[in-house]
């Protein structure tokens, strides 16, 4: 085939890839943008000072703003973060160091069918495990039912992460007369570092930016509160409620919130990417090792 | 096989009908009995895929961590089977160290901790203590001189011949009995190779030393014993010199000779 034909092809297979790239990209930009040109406007320091309070507030143009949301959010995002990590840290371990194991596969088929699982039945489990037997909604009842969001999430990166650590470090280790538990903590966890937190923050973005288990678990609260034990708000639940309001000014602080709840969303990546980054820095040196070949 | 010299040193390792056998119907190792003898270097020699890498990994447990591989017949060190059922691999392997084709630096450690990684991870942090075990092993192992002034810095920057000495170093640390080498310098230049290869000669007055090579010059440079593995099969065990000069077996002949690799 002559050169100048296959430099032509290449061009077009480059071409159809950029194509599809931009495919993908555009959309996302253009949400971005709808967002920003829709909600800056709403956006002043009361949006993170202030309590949103009864509509009126916004409709007199008395001081009103989401900091119940922004704070909630935080809370309750955090909380459940701390609920999930142990859990999915845990059944990823399991799954990837322990493939032998008999509940090794129960725990797959749990993990796989709770990734697929609509975000609304976490929070009706919440509220059938948590609201129910509490006597009420709460933020820690929101708390487990993003748990339950972020657990598989978890679960399914810890796991792929730790399938790609070279299986050598695992030889190694039990080659020095380390016990099995020791070498998955002290040398398969650490080296898989990076690629685990990349996996939580993205178990952590998802859930920030879900609404429907929320609105049977921490239910909202017009009014800023520290009690994990009350009903408390959160950003995605709160604009939910603002957006389907009878009223244009809650409307425009919807818009608003949604910037915040796209910043939420960025810092977190953007944080996480600084630190993975600086793991990956002393992670350096890290020799392509592979599974033994059989012979 | 061909009986040796009566003045055989002491047995360190030996197998008794050592079988590997994966998925329940490829076997990997059939039957294979052979000793290791102390503070001796045993070579196994052998084309691709007749099953010395696999034997070499039976000798510490290493398969244990393949749920597809099954192991029958015994290793003995030091009189005692290795897969008795009452003992503890982790002991084992305490006993009885490895070093890897590919040297495997712990990437995150710095040179110290890899070298006392074996100690640390079992909770010995004496700092004099790990001091001079870390200085010893590394001393062993032919590299503290070019290491000692940044035992801080990543063991991923040394270079591939420093890597795997810094691998030996980390097995040397743990005081193992017996040390397995699996082609350890397959991944390294000529340069680096000698210098594995001195050490492997130093190293045999302290430790038993088994080492797996592709290449039939290294087995004569450094081993005291060679056993010749054929398609899963031991076919002929005896001193380098013997087995070299004066093979016992048709495959051996044909198998120095070039006859099929």
């Amino acid at each position: 085939m002559n050169l100048q034909l296959r430099y032509a092809r290449d061009r077009v297979m480059l071409i159809g890839i950029v194509g599809l790239t931009l495919l993908v990209v555009v959309p996302l930009f253009l949400i971005i943008g709808y967002v920003i040109v829709n909600g800056i406007g709403g956006l002043n320091w009361n949006f993170f000072t202030q309590e949103l309070g009864s509509p009126s507030r916004a409709m007199l143009g008395r001081p009103t703003g989401l900091v119940a949301a922004i704070v909630g959010t935080i809370i309750i995002d955090l909380i459940a973060l701390a609920f999930a990590l142990p859990f999915g840290i845990a059944s990823g371990i399991m799954m990837s160091e322990y493939p032998e194991h008999p509940f090794t596969p129960v725990s797959r088929i749990m993990v796989s069918t709770l990734n697929g699982m609509p975000a609304v039945l976490m929070g009706l489990m919440a509220y059938a495990l948590v609201v129910k037997n509490t006597g009420g909604f709460s933020a820690l009842a929101g708390s487990v039912a993003l748990a339950f969001v972020m657990t598989p999430i978890i679960a399914r990166s810890t796991e792929s992460v730790l399938r790609i650590t070279p299986w050598s470090l695992r030889e190694v280790g039990l080659s020095l007369g380390l016990p099995r538990w020791k070498v998955t903590l002290s040398l398969v966890l650490p080296a898989a570092r990076p690629g685990i937190v990349t996996g939580v923050l993205i178990a952590f973005a998802r859930a920030a930016g879900e609404a429907a288990p929320l609105m049977l678990t921490s239910f909202g609260n017009n009014f800023l509160t520290f009690n994990v034990r009350s009903p408390m708000d959160t950003l995605p639940q709160r604009l939910y409620s603002l957006a389907i309001s009878p009223y244009k000014e809650w409307h425009a602080m919807g818009w608003g919130g949604a910037i915040i709840l796209l910043l939420f969303v960025m810092i977190t990546f953007f944080v996480g990417r600084v630190v993975v980054d600086r793991m990956e820095k002393r992670a350096l040196g890290l020799q392509a090792m592979d599974k033994p070949k059989k012979n | 096989m061909s009986s040796e010299k009566q003045t055989n040193p002491e047995i360190r390792m030996e197998t008794l009908g050592l079988t590997v056998t994966y998925n329940k119907t490829v076997q990997g190792v059939k039957g294979v009995s052979m000793p290791m003898y102390n503070n001796k270097v045993t070579a196994f020699i052998g084309p691709s895929g007749c099953g010395k890498t696999t034997f070499l990994r039976s000798l510490n447990r290493m398969h244990d961590l393949l749920p597809e591989a099954e192991v029958e017949g015994k290793a003995l060190l030091d009189g005692e089977d290795i897969y008795d059922p009452r003992i503890d691999p982790v002991v084992i392997r305490r006993k009885i160290g490895m070093v890897f084709q590919k040297p495997t630096p712990f990437p995150t450690r710095s040179i110290y901790d890899n070298v006392a990684a074996g100690l640390q991870l079992v909770g010995i942090k004496k700092k004099d203590v790990l001091d001079g075990v870390v200085e010893r092993a590394l001393r062993d192992a032919a590299l503290w001189d070019e290491v000692k002034d940044r035992l801080r810095s990543p063991g991923g920057s040394l270079s591939g011949g420093q890597q795997q000495r810094l691998s030996i170093a980390r097995a040397l640390a743990v005081e193992p009995e017996v040390i397995l080498m699996d082609e350890p310098t397959s991944s390294l230049d000529p340069m680096s190779t000698t210098k594995i290869e001195e050490l492997i000669q130093e190293l045999k007055k302290q430790v038993t030393i088994v080492i797996v090579t592709h290449n039939m010059q290294q087995a004569q440079r450094v081993s005291d014993y060679t056993a010749f593995f054929y398609v899963g099969e031991l076919v002929e065990f005896s001193p380098t010199s013997v087995l070299f000069n004066n093979p016992t077996e048709e495959r051996t002949k044909e198998y120095l000779q070039g006859a099929f690799s």
